[in-house]
């Protein structure tokens, strides 16, 4: 979900030349869908596969973040028919009744979607009516082989004193906050304060171990070796892994947070028909493939799975596995009470000195 | 009549960019979320995180001016001592860095000051002690003072090189020694020219959060990142923009301060 924030240069440019382009280049039905997706997030070959089989014209659109996207299709200046928000934005969606439920009838590939992450879905769409699930992903550790001599299973080896000074924690409250809730055993949606507490106890405890607070930097520092072991979100690790081929991630056993990005269509969708048309040629196998191996974010296409070799199969970024899937828990929405007593306590954190 | 027309795009843009957004601050940070009257967001700075913070700023700040002063007067002394070709292509090398983004510059530092980075490398290789100030204060102080060192060094500069060798002849013909030339003439005509250098870098160092981001690693929380983290985690306008009216307070008393020592605007000609 990060890697985004990096391709808005070569986001805005592939926006500006598949709506320029991609007009002429297939049979021409009258027929549009217009789509509104990360930047970033799709292999762009896909597109032109989808206008040349369904004779439908593609007008496609990016955005950089869930919160950016959000006022577009409220305000419905401009109308999309079919966009890919993640999963605590869904939510707020539905709850506004921005959305349309989905005809699955003309989604029959929705059979190729796992069970479990059509399961995880239902946190922020209960009936699994308005969404299908695009791509997830988790929040794990990433570590350095060369430098940590143990397999790491635990979020506890964030606490580990024979690691400081080389220890790198995501700067956001909600990621920061899940390691000591998951290994307290409470919920990452969690609004209790006292169990909230707990947690940024731990944190302040954890601070003179850790080396910094960031985001994207994460890359640099696991890649250069300056630090050995990180929070990472799942759909950097292959990239991450080539860059050093002694990173190794892993979900911890205590369970984490996954995200969901999903396609959803807007209730005022103008072509909804197309858009389903849309997901389900997503969900084709090979497509499905074809985007995987383009964006590396982990597919819940099990045709595409069944495609893939057993090397990336048995990488816990792509798949995590179902005994771990099933402790990892989507975030919600906090609303604002809830994000304030986040912010409140991530300041005092990092108010604390070292 | 075409004086008003001429000067209506400077108007326009003042009102634009200046009065609407400082109303818009004064009303964010006068109201709740709900739009009612409130005084929460500016005492909000009461609470230890951010008192804190606004102190760490003020001490990083105060410190990096104070730096920026001790190393930029002498450079400005002698640069006035120069020939004017050889001094104006010191200038222009002193500002070069200043074409290039400041992100860029500060992220630049970030990679040089990492633990494995250049510097500590090549310190490693001369097996020289490590140079461990990534993610601390320190580093948060080098980082101001290496981007915001031109300012001060141009206005010391521009009121320097005004003083005409005749006044300084003067005073050394009335007997005055160098020391009493520099203390007793230069120093008080170059006034202007400090003042306006310390306003120039402490203010935005008192408000940077970009610099403690990178440099300080997240680790160390000025009172820039306490207004950014209202603005953007919890989307609290309101907050935000009330910590912001505190801030600008600070701001104007420095600025109000500095004022009494800068009567004619002379050091403002940067």
């Amino acid at each position: 979900m990060k890697k985004r924030m990096l391709a808005a240069a070569l986001a805005a440019m592939m926006c500006v030349s598949f709506t320029a382009g991609c007009g002429g280049g297939s049979e021409d039905s009258g027929e549009k869908v217009y789509v509104y997706n990360w930047g970033e997030y799709i292999d762009e070959e896909v597109i032109q596969m989808f206008e040349e089989e369904t004779g439908i014209e593609v007008v496609y659109d990016t955005f950089e973040t869930n919160e950016e996207m959000y006022p577009v299709i409220e305000a419905g200046g401009r109308v999309y028919d079919v966009v890919c928000p993640s999963d605590y934005m869904i939510e707020k969606m539905i709850a506004n009744d921005l959305l349309a439920e989905i005809n699955f009838d003309n989604v029959p590939n929705i059979q190729y979607v796992s069970d479990s992450i059509m399961e995880g879905s239902k946190a922020f769409d209960p009936e699994n009516k308005y969404s299908v699930p695009y791509t997830f992903g988790t929040l794990g550790i990433l570590y350095n082989t060369s430098m940590i001599d143990e397999e790491i299973t635990s979020w506890t080896s964030l606490w580990n004193e024979e690691y400081e000074g080389n220890i790198l924690m995501y700067n956001s409250p909600r990621d920061l906050f899940t390691a000591p809730l998951a290994i307290l055993g409470y919920s990452l949606n969690t609004t209790d304060e006292n169990e909230l507490n707990e947690a940024k106890e731990m944190l302040l405890e954890q601070k003179p171990l850790v080396q910094r607070y960031v985001m994207d930097q994460i890359k640099d520092s696991m890649i250069s070796g300056s630090a050995a072991i990180a929070m990472c979100y799942s759909g950097e690790v292959l990239q991450l892994q080539e860059g050093n081929s002694d990173l190794a991630y892993v979900v911890p056993e205590e369970g984490s947070n996954y995200f969901i990005d999903s396609w959803v269509i807007p209730a005022n969708a103008e072509n909804k028909e197309n858009a389903e048309a849309w997901i389900n040629f997503l969900n084709k196998p090979e497509i499905a493939l074809k985007n995987f191996e383009y964006i590396t974010y982990s597919t819940p296409n099990t045709g595409a799975q069944e495609l893939m070799d057993e090397e990336l199969l048995s990488n816990p970024a792509v798949f995590p596995g179902e005994d771990i899937l099933s402790k990892c828990e989507v975030f919600h929405s906090l609303g604002e009470e809830g994000d304030d007593l986040f912010n409140e306590m991530w300041m005092e954190i990092r108010d604390a000195d070292v | 009549m075409s004086k008003k027309l001429l000067s209506a795009p400077y108007l326009v843009w003042m009102i634009g960019f200046t009065i609407i957004p400082l109303a818009l601050i004064v009303y964010y940070g006068l109201t709740d979320r709900s739009g009612a009257f409130t005084l929460e967001n500016i005492m909000a700075i009461a609470t230890p995180e951010r008192m804190n913070a606004l102190i760490r700023s003020l001490k990083l700040s105060l410190i990096s001016t104070a730096v920026c002063l001790v190393l930029a007067y002498p450079l400005a002394m002698i640069l006035k001592s120069l020939k004017v070709k050889q001094s104006s292509f010191i200038v222009f090398i002193f500002i070069l860095p200043m074409w290039m983004n400041f992100l860029l510059r500060t992220m630049a530092w970030q990679t040089l000051l990492d633990r494995n980075g250049v510097i500590n490398q090549i310190l490693n290789f001369l097996h020289l002690p490590q140079l461990n100030i990534i993610n601390t204060q320190t580093a948060i102080v080098f980082g101001m003072v290496y981007n915001f060192l031109p300012f001060m060094v141009l206005p010391i500069y521009n009121v320097l090189v005004k003083i005409g060798d005749d006044t300084v002849e003067a005073a050394r013909d009335l007997g005055a020694n160098s020391v009493q030339t520099f203390f007793r003439v230069i120093l008080p005509l170059s006034v202007p020219g400090v003042v306006s250098g310390i306003t120039m870098v402490f203010v935005p160092a008192l408000t940077t959060f970009v610099i403690s981001d990178l440099l300080g690693g997240g680790m160390v929380l000025l009172i820039g990142n306490v207004i950014e983290q209202e603005f953007t985690f919890t989307a609290n306008w309101n907050q935000g923009a009330g910590l912001s009216l505190v801030l600008m307070v600070f701001i104007l008393i420095s600025m109000a301060l500095l004022a009494k020592y800068d009567k004619d605007g002379e050091g403002a000609s940067f």
